[in-house]
C-alpha cells in the first residue's frame, strides 16, 4: 500500500522491488532460531527466512504448516542486522497483516505452507512490505507479478535437497522469455492466452528480454555446486531451506555456498570451496514422493 | 576509461546498466584482477556484512585499499557508502571498512523495510530522486568532508576529493546524472 507524506512516499513498487535488486548474488538462508540465524549471518547471508521448521521437516510431519510463532520470528529479528523474511500460506492475507505489523522485511506466500484458498493469492498491493512468490513456469510468475509481487522464486520442490525442480522452473521461464523477444506482436496474443497472464506483462518482457522483477531460485539447493548450477542458468540469488542447517556441518557449507553464489562462474573457486564440506543432507528422488505429497502444484 | 562495479552481493547489474546508458564502459570486479584493469570503483547497495566477508573472502580488500589511497575514484551507495565510512555504528563488530571518508554513519537507522521510502533530494549537482532502501544515516561529517545533498537538513549525499558517498540508490530511479558526475570526477583525475 503506498502512503504519501510531503514529498516522500512508503510501499510504493520501486521501494519494494528496490529491496529484491540490494539482495541479488546473494544467499537466503531458512533458519528456526536465533543460534542459526546468527550462524547464518556470520557465514555471509544477504537475508534470513524465519520458520519454526525447515522444509524438509515439514515433509516428514505432514499435516497443516503456519505461519510461524511471532515470537520466534521477533527473537530472530533481535539477532541479526540482515532482513528477516518470514512465510504466510498462500491466501492467508491475516497472517501477511501480522507479519506487517512484526516488520518483518520481505514475505514469502509459500507454497511450502499449507494453503488457506484454493483460488485466490493475496492482493499484494495492499501491503507496504513486499511479497515474493514461488513460480513454476512464466505464466504463474506473471500473474504473482500482477498481483503486486516484487520477486520470484522458482518453487522448485522444497525440502528434498534434490534441484531436479527448481532447474525445470528456471528453464521454463527463463526460456520462454528468450522466446517471447524473438515473437511477433500477433503472436504476443497467443503467448497471453497461452500463459493466462495479462498481455501487457507479456508486452513487456517482448520489449525488455526480462522479468519485471528479479528472478531467484529455490527449492532443493543442497550443494555450492547447486548454487552456481542456478546462478548460471540465470537466477540472480538463491535460497536454501533445508541443505543448510539439515547437513552435517551447517556453518562451512553455508560460507561455501556464498562464496559459490558469488563466484558462480569460476570453476576453480568452485572447486576449492566444494572440498571437505561433509556429508550433505540425503535428498529425496522425484519417484519417491507421490504427486499428492508435492509442494510445488500448490498455487493457480 | 573503465569503471568497475563492485559485484560481489547486491544491486551491481543496476549500476551496470546506469554506466552503459551513458555509454561508459562496465567492469564487474569480483577478483584483484578484475580490480586492476579499472580507473574508478562503484560500491553499490546490498547488505555490507555480506560484502565485507566476501571482500576478504575474494582478496580484494587491501588490493582496494590501496587503490583509494593511491587516488582511485570511488562512489559508494548505502550499503557502498557503510564501506566506505571511517565509522560504523550499529554494525557487526567484526565488520570492517576501507575508511575512505571521514563520517561516522549507522547501519538501517531508517529502519526496516516497512519504512523504505522514497523522497526529493536538494543538492548541489541538482534536484534528485532519492531512494532509500532500509537505509544508513549519515549521523556526523568531518572537516574535509562536502555535503552535496540533503533531505530534512539531513546529509544524504556527500564528497571528500574523490570520494563519493550516497545512503540512496541513484542507480534506481532511471536518472544517471549522479553517475556522470562520478564519471567526470574519473575524467579530470585521469587528465592530472
Amino acid at each position: 500500500m503506498v502512503s504519501t507524506n510531503g514529498s516522500s512516499s512508503t510501499g510504493t513498487q520501486r521501494v519494494k522491488r528496490g529491496l529484491a535488486e540490494m539482495l541479488k548474488g546473494g544467499v537466503i538462508m531458512d533458519v528456526v532460531n536465533s543460534d542459526q540465524a546468527k550462524i547464518a549471518e556470520d557465514a555471509g547471508a544477504c537475508a534470513v527466512m524465519a520458520l519454526e521448521r525447515v522444509p524438509a521437516d515439514i515433509r516428514r510431519d505432514g499435516g497443516v504448516a503456519r505461519m510461524s510463532d511471532p515470537e520466534m520470528i521477533m527473537a530472530i529479528q533481535a539477532s541479526v542486522h540482515i532482513p528477516v523474511m518470514a512465510k504466510v500460506r498462500i491466501g492467508h492475507f491475516v497472517e501477511a497483516q501480522i507479519l506487517q505489523s512484526l516488520g518483518v522485511d520481505f514475505i514469502d506466500e509459500s507454497e511450502v505452507l499449507t494453503p488457506a484458498d484454493e483460488t485466490h493469492h493475496i492482493d499484494k498491493f495492499d501491503f507496504t512490505i513486499p511479497f515474493v512468490c514461488g513460480a513454476t513456469n512464466l505464466g504463474e510468475a506473471l500473474r504473482r507479478i500482477s498481483e503486486g509481487a516484487a520477486l520470484i522464486r522458482s518453487k522448485g520442490e522444497a525440502g528434498t535437497g534434490n534441484m531436479v525442480e527448481a532447474v525445470r522452473h528456471l528453464r521454463s521461464i527463463l526460456g520462454d522469455i528468450r522466446k517471447i523477444t524473438q515473437a511477433d506482436s500477433a503472436e504476443l496474443f497467443e503467448w497471453a492466452k497461452r500463459l493466462q497472464a495479462p498481455l501487457s506483462l507479456v508486452q513487456e518482457i517482448a520489449e525488455t528480454g526480462k522479468l519485471q522483477v528479479p528472478l531467484f531460485a529455490a527449492g532443493g539447493i543442497a550443494t555450492p555446486a547447486d548454487a552456481a548450477l542456478a546462478m548460471q542458468l540465470g537466477a540472480e540469488t538463491v535460497f536454501v531451506g533445508s541443505g543448510i542447517f539439515k547437513s552435517a556441518d551447517p556453518a562451512p557449507r553455508a560460507k561455501a555456498i556464498v562464496e559459490a553464489t558469488t563466484h558462480f562462474r569460476d570453476a576453480d573457486v568452485l572447486a576449492r570451496v566444494s572440498r571437505g564440506l561433509g556429508v550433505a543432507m540425503t535428498g529425496i528422488a522425484m519417484d519417491e514422493i507421490n504427486e499428492t505429497q508435492r509442494f510445488a502444484s500448490r498455487g493457480w | 576509461m573503465q569503471v568497475g562495479v563492485l559485484a560481489l552481493q547486491g544491486a551491481f547489474a543496476a549500476h551496470s546498466e546506469c554506466l552503459t546508458s551513458i555509454g561508459v564502459q562496465s567492469v564487474e570486479v569480483r577478483t584483484p584482477e578484475q580490480l586492476s584493469s579499472v580507473d574508478a570503483l562503484l560500491m553499490p547497495g546490498g547488505e555490507s556484512s555480506t560484502m565485507s566477508q566476501l571482500l576478504e573472502s575474494s582478496g580484494l580488500f587491501d588490493p582496494i585499499s590501496t587503490r583509494i589511497a593511491d587516488g582511485m575514484p570511488v562512489f559508494g551507495t548505502c550499503a557502498g557508502m557503510i564501506l566506505l565510512a571511517s565509522e560504523i555504528l550499529d554494525g557487526r563488530s567484526d565488520q570492517r571498512s576501507f575508511s575512505a571518508i571521514d563520517i561516522s554513519v549507522r547501519r538501517n537507522a531508517f529502519g526496516r523495510q516497512v519504512d523504505s521510502f522514497e523522497s526529493t533530494i536538494n543538492s548541489s549537482v541538482g534536484d534528485f530522486h532519492g531512494v532509500f532502501i532500509r537505509a544508513p544515516r549519515i549521523e556526523r561529517v568531518g572537516d574535509g568532508v562536502e555535503v552535496l545533498g540533503s533531505i530534512n537538513n539531513e546529509p544524504v549525499l556527500v564528497r571528500q576529493g574523490n570520494v563519493l558517498a550516497a545512503s540512496f540508490h541513484p542507480e534506481l530511479s532511471n536518472d544517471a546524472r549522479l553517475h556522470e558526475y562520478f564519471v567526470s570526477i574519473t575524467a579530470n583525475r585521469k587528465k592530472v
